[in-house]
């Protein structure tokens, strides 16, 4: 057989249906649910009298709408309040395993995969969030849908599938101190563009790749999506199965032994070629910080504002002023001289442990600024108990930062976390679109460590130097 | 899901590249638990002004763009979350076609599962539609047996809706009939019972947890 990629592997082994010239119908090994996208899936279930064919194969949460604050408290907005309960109302009805508002297994879909050990090495992995990208960081495909996607799955356990083109991206040598794994794919994004990865598989490779850990494998394949592939993923290895061994939905024993030997097979083979690849020198990567309104707009913490009259086009050149006045900002301002009325640590991005350990150290002792609002929301509900048994909650609450419940929150603003209008964020999440956090919110995107000390500081530092 | 077939209709012209899904129906919006009644959100935050009026610099608000149906834009239209609102937006609203250089793949998909026509051409062809769509009354048709945009202009150029030729027929053809993907799965019953009988018996030790 031809050296195939891990991409390929995982592809063939879930053939269930092929025609010459059409998309294949692929098997779903785990569907993840959540409130926003599956209400109309359930809908159209019950309008044709079909049942849910898997629920062994399908887990449901509620993360994007759910406050971050008291839980014990009523939901306050009854809108949200009637999409959790279709969801609390689905999941009983249709026989699917759900963490709801109150379980200790609730959290952003993204996090709670891995984190349970339901997301596993050749996997594919479904959900109706673009963002499902994020568990190809174990090994993975993990492909994003849409609800009609989501009731065809639940319906069938398939997804029609054309097959992506693939893309390696290199990413040779070590990343420099100071250097997150959100610098990093920030900086791939900012070069290969936002529309770069569209209709690839992306697998990222190469050495800064095998030595980040499983937090910040996630953070990288996460933002796949925000470079236009709906796929990003790394091969499986020792720091892979470290991560799984003994999580809660993973095999034991003899099992396990068997599944590991069965992971080891998937990566690329070689000689294996991509349809095309991409080299990154982790050497040239610094502290990134966005500044504009998608995650392609991104520049060194050290640099300034660009001029809108230096972009090619005359369309360019419009988008870039109009980009400039949603933003507040003009031609030639300092990063580090931007300030910040909000800091918003959490998002499936960065909401894992080792990113609120990386804050906490940055603030610890220290104080937020009294211009600042700062809050932190944990990934997940587990992430949360963890991170108060290490004692980082009083880290971040004696700092001034307000320490949450688990959600997506300021990520997306369906829950009260949002930006007012002209207020300004530093964000660890991955979307700065006009508006995505608030009408008139403005978003800067960056890694946990410099939205910490952006927090304390108010405004963006170039975070090699914090003292 | 309704049919596509061949689509005369105003064009309405957005000269933006990189139209994201936050923007098309923003994420206040979402929570509906319907598919209907999106359309009085699209592009809610450009068309509307800070205290609720309609923002007149907006450029889809001119008044003879009000019974448009088919849309034209820059590349990567529908970038962004994966939230088929946005094309149950477009489509509330009226628009069955949209027009740009490339679209963001979940996006382009939802189109398909909608009855929405994506239709993918080049770069300068749809400079010449935006030109032409932004003086009043100017109309095209969109034909997907033929696989072509005209217009009274001389305009009369092929299109397929993916880079992809397989796919563009595959999805041309469920367009053209209007047929729901799940019940073309559900015709390979035999096939998914038995790959599951095959996953449960090879990977035995994968599912018992
Ligand atoms: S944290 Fe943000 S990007 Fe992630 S799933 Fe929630 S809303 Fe989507």
């Amino acid at each position: 057989m031809a050296p195939r990629t891990m991409f390929q592997k995982i592809w063939d082994e879930h053939v269930v249906h092929e025609e010459p010239g059409q998309p294949a119908l692929l098997y779903v090994d785990l569907h993840l649910v959540h409130e926003v996208t599956s209400p109309q899936a359930f809908d159209g279930l019950k309008l044709n009298g079909r049942k849910v064919r898997r629920p062994d194969l399908t887990v449901a949460t509620v993360d994007h709408n759910v406050p971050t604050t008291d839980r014990s408290l009523p939901i306050e907005d009854e809108v949200s309040r009637t999409q959790i309960d279709a969801l609390t109302h689905n999941a009983k009805e249709f026989g699917v395993p759900y963490y709801d508002i109150f379980s200790g297994g609730q959290g952003i879909v993204h996090v709670i995969g891995p984190e349970r050990g339901f997301t596993q090495p050749g996997k594919i992995v479904v959900c109706g969030d673009s963002h499902t990208s994020t568990h190809g960081a174990l090994g993975a495909i993990g492909i994003a849908i849409g609800t009609t996607q989501v009731e065809h799955v639940l319906a069938t356990q398939c997804i029609v599938q054309p097959k992506p083109r693939t893309m390696e991206i290199r990413v040779n040598g070590d990343l420099p101190r100071g250097v997150s794994a959100k610098d990093l794919i920030l900086g791939i994004i900012g070069q290969i563009g936002i529309d770069g990865g569209t209709g690839y598989a992306v697998e990222y490779t190469g050495e800064a790749i095998r030595s980040l850990t499983m937090d910040g494998r996630m953070t990288v394949c996460n933002m796949s999506i925000e470079a236009g592939a709906r796929i990003g993923m790394i091969a499986p290895d020792e720091t892979t199965f470290a991560y799984l061994n003994g999580r809660a939905f993973v095999p034991k024993g003899d099992d396990w032994t068997k599944a590991v030997a069965y992971w080891k097979s998937l990566p690329a083979d070689p000689g294996a070629t991509y349809d095309k690849t991409v080299e990154i020198d982790a050497a040239k990567m610094v502290p990134f910080v966005t500044w504009g309104t998608n995650p392609g707009m991104v520049l060194p913490v050290t640099s300034r504002i660009p001029d809108p009259s230096s972009f090619p086009t005359p369309t360019e050149q419009a988008g870039a002023r109009r980009v400039l006045e949603y933003m507040g900002l003009r031609a030639g301002q300092a990063i580090q001289d931007i300030t910040v009325d909000k800091v918003f640590i959490g998002s499936c991005t960065n909401s894992r442990m080792e990113d609120l350990r990386a804050a906490a150290a940055v603030i610890k002792g220290k104080h937020v600024n009294p211009k600042v609002t700062a809050l932190v929301v944990p990934g997940s509900a587990a992430i949360k108990l963890q991170a108060e048994a290490e004692g980082l909650h009083t880290v971040f609450t004696d700092a001034g930062f307000e320490w949450r419940e688990a959600g997506c929150s300021m990520c997306l603003g369906m829950n009260p976390d949002i930006l007012l209008p002209g207020e300004r964020s530093a964000s660890t999440s991955n979307r700065n679109f006009e508006g995505r956090q608030g009408k008139g919110g403005r978003t800067h995107l960056v890694g946990p460590e410099m939205a910490a000390a952006a927090a304390v500081a108010g405004h963006f530092v170039d975070i090699r130097e914090w003292k | 899901m309704q049919p596509y077939k061949k689509v005369t209709g105003v064009v309405a012209p957005l000269d933006r590249v990189n139209v994201d899904t936050d923007q098309i129906c923003p994420a206040v919006f979402l929570k509906r638990v319907e598919r209907t009644g999106f359309g009085q959100f699209l592009f809610h935050s450009w068309r509307h002004l800070a205290d609720g009026s309609l923002n007149p610099d907006f450029e889809l608000n001119a008044p003879q763009f009000k019974d448009a149906t088919v849309l034209v834009a820059g590349r990567n239209f529908g970038c962004g979350s994966s939230r088929e609102h946005a094309v149950w937006a477009l489509e509330d609203a009226g628009f069955r076609t949209v027009i740009a250089p490339s679209f963001a793949e979940i996006f382009h998909k939802n189109c398909f599962e909608n009855g929405v026509c994506p239709v993918v051409l080049p770069e300068d062809q749809v400079d010449t539609i935006l030109e032409r769509a932004s003086k009043p009354g100017y109309q095209l048709t969109v034909d997907l047996e033929a696989c072509t945009v005209t217009d009274n202009q001389g305009l009369n150029v092929k299109f397929v809706t993916h880079q992809d030729l397989a796919t563009h027929e595959f999805r041309r053809y469920t367009l053209l009939n209007g047929l729901d993907e799940i019940g073309l799965t559900l015709r390979q019953e035999a096939a998914i019972t038995a790959y599951e009988e095959r996953r449960a018996r090879d990977f035995a030790y994968l599912a018992r947890h």
